[in-house]
């Protein structure tokens, strides 16, 4: 049981990670339809940018909030420079724009900031909590806790707020939307700014226990993807619900099969999945147009 | 001198032209080193290309199958006492098979979902190249015979030169002519729209398969090749970043462009090497090249090039 | 089809008038290097590479080698083997140097070895594994500890610690799979025996489900995490994290640098490894035969780079002086005579160890160059050498 439980938080932990990098992949489709390979890449700046304010005396709570704001400048800039003035562009074009920019971003870092690995301290320190015979680091609380929050505020504002259903109507219909009234540039500018947030904040609740470095943010936009697929691109739950179950097979794979095929126990249950059901786990069956 | 106005003919004659003609400019062997493998990667570029540009479906795992062939000429003759020349067709064979064995499910996915499937099998493909080290050597790679023709060795930057650029050629040659096929048009049929493709009778479902596996020997081959010029192969070359690179080229260089999958490899095979004057700065440059041109040429690089070309020629 | 024709041809002129160099300068004597410096081994290829540049500076400023200027080529392969291999012609091709050091990495080592070899020019390595010096090919050296000394260190411990039973947690990157396969090896010669083993990915971060695993494996003494980068600092931390400090934790030479302190932070108390001995310069007896130059790198390093000292710039440092020396000794700048002399190395004092190079060995360490220390509040304790 305690085994099992230990398997459990260490993949909710890191699967509320990839669901956070699955969810900045999702808002920017559904705004824009551009798949968004830079998205790792907030994911660091949150980190690093942090760790290097706090380096330089800023309170770490001050110092969170230049990396969010720090990590949405880069996002708007990335719409405003590169993907506003390419639309029109065919998908994989946009595509080859993002990984551009990510190792333009990942350039950037390792100049501006350096190459070594860093951390930040955990924000309730390092006495691992007992939970039903498992020692959990109290930061995954942390995690999921902040995670579970993000999704309630996406929700929240999908729901509520005027902005919130415009982006809903652009997604299901850009052109329908466009025509009763809705500025799609304003939706996409905030699709771009809140998925970079959204990205940096996850930066910032995983670094004290994962680390972070100039080059995190290849493996995360990697796993996020597939997270995003997994779930049904498009889909902000799918997002979330494919992210978590990526997280639980590796840690069950590693812990239960074998930790040297965990990666591949992941993409071999992706594929089973997409075989079966080809939009995802809760995407929509899109009609095709001719 | 009317042949010359075909289209394919002319595109092989001046890659023809310049496969010759490099060697008179070139002031050491490093140069043809670079040219090799410009004409490795344009190879297994051109193959990605009958895939991506023709038939309009995306893979974002294909260095799996640049891996398989190069680890067929690097594990057959280490461990099964197969000589090089004969492993590269069995390298493209097992990859030609495991194409249509992989393809025939994934093939039915569609865009994004596509690429996320075959990202997956070429993770795989890495994760068991690197995990089975009594094979494959591990992480750390392992060393390829040299390939022996008739008892003749092939080694030097400019045999491998001539050998990698006579490949690069007849592979071009295959694919113009592949375009211009039943087949061929069946993949642009795809391309311009899957439900007009069927509702026309092409058997959908076949002709993905078709392109998959033919990318997926071209890929293999171009992995041989590469491995036996190297002497060395490992993982990295089966892996995800080497799959993104290789859809680089084909997108920078202009989908559908057999001439463009060329190009495309040109550029982003000769960057790093220009760019390390950059030093600490050359990623960015990278990036912000990659990132300029996509904004400025979002067809790629020969399409955009030919058509401002052919306006300037019109008065 | 001519547009198409053209703007190919401008390419191609473009590409080939870009990569024709500058004239090369006279009177100097070219040193190559290609480092990982970016990349996933960007943490070795970062301070080789600061190093190298810091000591040709301090070289050149002092006159030279031989009366001749160094002339310092570096090429970044960004951990990718390939392009290492491209970069070797390169420097051997167009920028014609007498003798290479580096290769971050054995992956990208051993991609560059055939090109050395066949050029006849010498190529001190600055990766890990055995398998770089073992066979010896003619032109090649290496500076750092082998892997399969790290094993026999350890193992060696383990031993006067009276513990047998071990469990392994390996990374999967080059260099915690080779030491893997090393340490596996050499067990059975130390009475060792390896309960079980487990393995990470080269950037998990979190190996909780790993080390539970070892946890509930019967009869564990000691765990030995072979790894670099932040790997090993993430399995010291979720080691502690799950209680397991009772069982020692032993880690490789593949950490030894402050920054995994730092990283690890209190979970790092107790942690066992072989190093070399620059980590406890200031630790040092006045009389070991190293504490002068250590003393004098780590402090160099330090106040220059303004980052703490890892025994990988230390790796460069050697390779930089062995070669210098042995051009000294050549008194000539003709590769050949060059790699005969470095063969000839004896008694050379590096931050790595005493080096003694023979016609059957390329490195020149033994055991004696490894110290084991100990992680104690926050610093390295430097362990009383067996009696």
């Amino acid at each position: 049981m305690s085994e099992f439980v230990q398997f459990l938080m260490s993949g909710l932990t890191v699967g509320a990670v990839y669901a956070l990098v699955a969810l900045g992949f999702t808002l920017v489709y559904t705004a824009s339809d551009v798949v968004n390979f830079a998205q790792g890449e907030f994911v660091m700046l949150g980190g690093m940018v942090t760790v290097f304010m706090a380096a330089l005396g800023v309170p770490l709570p001050v110092a969170a909030l230049i990396a969010v704001a720090a990590a949405v400048c880069v996002g708007l800039l990335l719409y405003w420079l590169a993907i506003a003035p390419s639309r029109g562009a065919s998908p994989v074009t946009l595509i080859i724009i993002t990984i551009g920019a990510s190792i333009l971003l990942r350039g950037a870092a390792q100049v501006l900031f350096d190459k070594q690995f860093h951390k930040l301290p955990s924000f309730s320190g390092d006495v691992p909590v007992n939970l039903l015979g498992a020692a959990v680091q109290p930061q995954s609380f942390w995690v999921i806790g902040g995670t579970a929050l993000i999704v309630l505020l996406l929700y929240l504002f999908m729901e509520r707020t005027v902005l919130g259903k415009a982006l809903r109507a652009t997604a299901a219909n850009r052109l329908a939307a466009r025509l009763v009234g809705i500025n799609t540039t304003t939706v996409m500018t905030l699709a771009f700014g809140g998925s970079a947030a959204i990205g940096a904040i996850g930066g910032i609740l995983v670094t004290p226990i994962t680390l972070t470095s100039y080059d995190v943010g290849t493996l995360l936009a990697l796993k996020g993807f597939a997270a995003a697929m997994l779930g049904g691109m498009g889909n902000p739950l799918g997002a979330v619900m494919g992210g978590i179950l990526l997280g639980l097979l590796e840690s069950f794979g590693a812990g239960y099969l074998s930790s040297t095929y965990k990666d591949g126990i992941a993409f071999v249950v992706i594929l089973v999945v997409l075989v079966a059901m080809p939009q995802g786990l809760f995407g929509r069956r899109s009609v095709e147009r001719v | 001198m009317a042949w010359l106005s075909d289209r394919r003919a002319a595109t092989l004659l001046v890659f023809a032209v310049i496969i010759a003609a490099l060697p008179l400019v070139f002031p050491s062997g490093y140069y043809y080193r670079v040219a090799a493998l410009v004409f490795v990667s344009g190879f297994a570029a051109i193959g990605l290309n009958v895939l991506m540009g023709q038939a309009g479906q995306v893979s974002l795992g294909h260095a799996g199958f640049f891996g398989i062939g190069g680890y067929a000429v690097a594990i057959g003759p280490a461990h099964l006492g197969i000589a090089p020349w004969a492993a590269t067709p069995i390298g493209a064979v097992l990859s030609a098979a495991l194409a249509y064995v992989v393809g025939r499910p994934i093939l039915r996915l569609k865009g994004h979902y596509l690429a996320i499937a075959t990202l997956g099998f070429g993770m795989l493909v890495a994760l068991v190249i690197t995990t089975e080290s009594r094979w494959t050597g591990g992480p750390d790679g392992m060393p390829v015979a040299k390939l022996v023709l008739f008892g003749w060795r092939a080694t030097g930057a400019s045999t491998w030169y001539w050998i990698s650029g006579a490949v690069l050629l007849i592979g071009a040659w295959i694919a113009l002519n592949l375009a211009e096929t039943p087949t061929g048009r069946a993949f642009r049929a795809l391309h311009d729209s899957e439900v007009a493709a069927r509702v026309a009778g092409i058997d959908v479902a076949r002709v993905k398969l078709q392109a998959f596996v033919v990318a997926a020997v071209y890929a293999s081959l171009a992995g041989s090749l590469l491995a036996m010029m190297n002497g060395f192969i490992n993982p990295d070359q089966a892996g995800f970043l080497h799959s993104v690179e290789l859809v680089t080229m084909v997108v920078l260089g202009g989908l559908g462009s057999v001439a463009g999958a060329i190009v495309g490899a040109a550029v982003l095979v000769t960057l790093p090497q220009l760019l390390t004057v950059f030093q600490e700065y050359e990623n960015v440059m990278l990036g912000l090249i990659i990132i300029v041109s996509m904004i400025f040429m979002r067809d790629g690089v020969v399409p955009t090039a030919a058509r401002l070309l052919a306006r300037r020629g019109q008065p | 089809m001519k547009p198409i024709s053209a703007a190919l041809c401008l390419v191609v002129a473009g590409a080939v008038a870009a990569l024709g160099g500058p004239a090369r300068a006279q009177q100097t004597v070219k040193i190559g290097s290609v480092l990982s410096v970016s990349g996933p081994a960007s943490f070795l290829g970062d301070p080789e590479d600061k190093t190298l540049r810091m000591y040709v500076d301090k070289i050149n400023a002092a006159g030279g080698v031989a009366g001749n200027k160094i002339e310092l080529v570096i090429y970044d392969d960004g951990g990718d083997a390939n392009k290492a291999r491209t970069f070797a012609t390169r420097l051997i091709e167009d920028d014609k140097v007498v003798a290479m050091i580096g290769g971050s990495t054995t992956g990208t080592t051993m991609a560059m070895l055939p090109v050395f070899e066949g050029a006849e020019v010498p190529f001190i390595s600055l990766g890990g594994a055995i398998e770089i010096i073992d066979p010896v090919s003619k032109y090649v050296f290496k500076t750092p500890h082998t892997d399969k000394m790290a094993c026999e260190k350890i193992f060696e411990d383990l031993k006067q610690r009276a513990l047998t039973k071990i469990a392994l947690i390996a990374g999967t990157d080059g260099f915690g799979s080779s030491m893997r396969v090393q340490c596996t090896l050499a067990a059975p010669k130390y009475g060792i025996q390896i309960v079980t083993e487990e393995t990470y990915g080269p950037r998990d971060s979190d190996m909780t489900a790993q080390l539970t695993k070892i946890k509930n494996t019967a009869g564990v003494q000691a765990v030995v995490n072979t790894g670099f980068g932040q790997g090993p600092a993430i399995v010291t931390r979720n080691y502690a994290q799950l209680g397991m400090g009772a069982v020692p934790l032993y880690q490789s030479h593949g950490v030894a640098s402050k920054s995994f302190i730092e990283l690890a932070g209190p979970a790092a108390d107790g942690v066992r490894l072989p190093a070399a001995a620059l980590l406890v310069a200031d630790k040092l007896p006045d009389n070991d035969p190293q504490k002068k130059i250590v003393v004098d790198y780590k402090a160099t390093y330090e106040a220059t780079a303004k980052q703490p000292v890892s025994t990988f710039g230390g790796h460069a440092y050697d390779g930089l002086y062995i070669l210098v020396d042995a051009i000294k000794r050549a008194n000539s700048t003709d590769p050949k005579k060059i790699r005969d002399e470095i063969e000839k190395t004896k008694g050379f004092v590096g931050t790595g160890g005493i080096v003694n190079m023979s016609p059957t060995d390329h490195l020149g360490l033994d055991l004696s160059a490894f110290r084991m220390l100990e992680i104690k509040g926050g610093d390295w304790i430097l362990m009383a050498p067996k009696s």
